[in-house]
């Protein structure tokens, strides 16, 4: 028969021990792992703007193609520009600027900035808008390449945490993504973002049939989700965009 | 330590490799003892997440086995539930953490998954009924034969699903390659949903039952 302080003592030590395990080697493992998410966020960025890159050369390739890190303010002032590894003025890189934050804050009602990346595609010149919202099990996150009329989209990605595979899942897919291409966000100057439609696009009107995309079946929340994310950080531009024309 | 060599039997006796054989099929922890039916309806839409959860319940289920194996005369019986949790909970993290590191798009793949063997019933099973009981050597081949034992019935299932649901086995388009789309085949969506891996699992439990009568339970 065990004593009560020996299960005591027992539970105890066995916690310490797997507490100091396991923290060492999340303090181990950290960098490596922050390193992964950053080259993550910088492949995103590049394959949403259609550059291909490989984990070895994401950092070269980033720094080469974006050139330019604006961050912007929710009433459509430039708060900092971070060009060729200098900052011109202010002091926020856009790459650092955590997303869920600033989203938050905006849910909030408060002040709040966002990130504009500026790349070029063909000798012309890009945006790049990293997205940010929340799915059925958990956020999921993206890029979106426009033209510099912030309408015509170049390219989409989209990530998640941990969307149902095979169903919600599907939103990382090329076949998904590539839906977006050619899509308008803007219809004649008024903000009109783009819809992830449930049963296709084919029910929708033929002028609307622009700034939408067909939905994946069984993935109606993650769909859904997608749209709202598209709308939600995509409006915050605006007044940007309206201050700049 | 003498206690020890009086005892010592072969690695591989016939006893210890029927621990790595009967999960497989007479035992299988799937089919048989209908554990973990969970997560294999939720793993095997692709082959692919599939074949890494099977790798990863193996490592598991073996390390853990072979830890509490040589815990177990210490481990006050009151707690035991709890003891084995922590132990499966400490490797499941630890395994997450340096595929994350080390492999971060095979653990994106992954997702939730990993997080998910911590509630695979067939791991606390096998802690609770075999490792509490015996030495670490049975122990670590008891695990890599449940692992096993559980991860084929997956491979399987999650061939036919991916086959059958995406037209695709291992991502490669096969039935595209076949050219069978031209004939007005399509895709079977209903195979990408859940229930369609518990019929699977019906008819491996059926197919299984019929070769071998000596499984099916007397009433």
């Amino acid at each position: 028969m065990y004593s009560n302080f020996y299960i005591f003592r027992y539970a105890s030590v066995m916690v310490i021990i797997v507490a100091a395990v396991l923290s060492s080697a999340a303090m181990f493992l950290k960098p490596y792992q922050e390193r992964n998410e950053a080259i993550e966020k910088m492949k995103g960025i590049l394959a949403s703007a259609k550059i291909d890159a490989t984990t070895e050369n994401t950092i070269e390739l980033y720094e080469k193609n974006v050139n330019e890190e604006i961050v912007i303010n929710n009433v459509g002032d430039i708060v900092s520009i971070y060009k060729n590894g200098n900052f011109e003025s202010g002091e926020i890189r856009a790459f650092n600027l955590d997303l869920k934050k600033e989203l938050y804050k905006k849910s909030k009602g408060l002040e709040f900035n966002i990130p504009l990346l500026v790349s070029e595609l063909n000798g012309e010149k890009i945006y790049i808008i990293p997205l940010r919202g929340t799915g059925l099990w958990g956020p999921i996150w993206g890029n979106i390449a426009v033209q510099d009329n912030f309408s015509t989209v170049i390219g989409v990605t989209f990530g998640h945490k941990g969307e149902t595979p095979g169903l919600g899942a599907e939103i990382d897919t090329k076949d998904f993504q590539s839906q977006f291409v050619g899509k308008e966000i803007f219809e004649d100057g008024k903000f009109q973002s783009i819809s992830v439609v449930k049963g296709g696009i084919v029910n929708l009107p033929e002028n609307m049939k622009i700034h939408g995309v067909d939905a994946i079946s069984g993935g109606t929340i993650t769909s859904n989700a997608v749209t709202e994310m598209l709308a939600n950080c995509l409006e915050n531009y605006v007044p940007f965009i309206t201050k700049n024309n | 330590m003498n206690v020890e060599k009086k005892e010592k039997e072969a690695l591989f006796s016939i006893k210890n490799r029927k621990l790595l054989i009967n999960p497989l099929h007479k035992d299988n922890p799937i089919t048989i003892q209908v554990l973990g039916v969970c997560s294999a309806l939720a793993v095997t839409a692709k082959m692919k997440p599939a074949f890494v959860m099977t790798l990863s319940v193996m490592a598991v289920v073996a390390v853990a086995n072979v830890l509490i194996s040589i815990m177990r005369n210490g481990i006050p019986p009151r707690i035991r539930i709890i003891v084995q949790l922590v132990v499966i909970a400490a490797l499941v993290i630890l395994v997450d953490q340096v595929l994350k590191a080390f492999v971060f798009d095979i653990s994106k793949q992954l997702s939730v998954f990993v997080g998910l063997i911590i509630t695979n019933c067939i791991l606390m099973g096998r802690l609770e009924a075999f490792a509490m009981a015996n030495k670490p050597w049975p122990a670590f081949l008891d695990g890599l034969g449940n692992g096993f034992g559980y991860g084929w019935i997956l491979i399987v299932v999650s061939f036919f699903r991916e086959l059958l649901g995406s037209g695709t086995v291992w991502d490669y388009p096969i039935m595209e390659n076949l050219g069978v789309y031209n004939f007005g085949y399509k895709n079977n969506g209903l195979m990408i949903l859940p229930p369609m891996a518990l019929i699977l699992i019906g008819i491996i439990i059926w197919v299984q039952k019929s070769k071998d009568k000596s499984l099916i339970e007397e009433k």
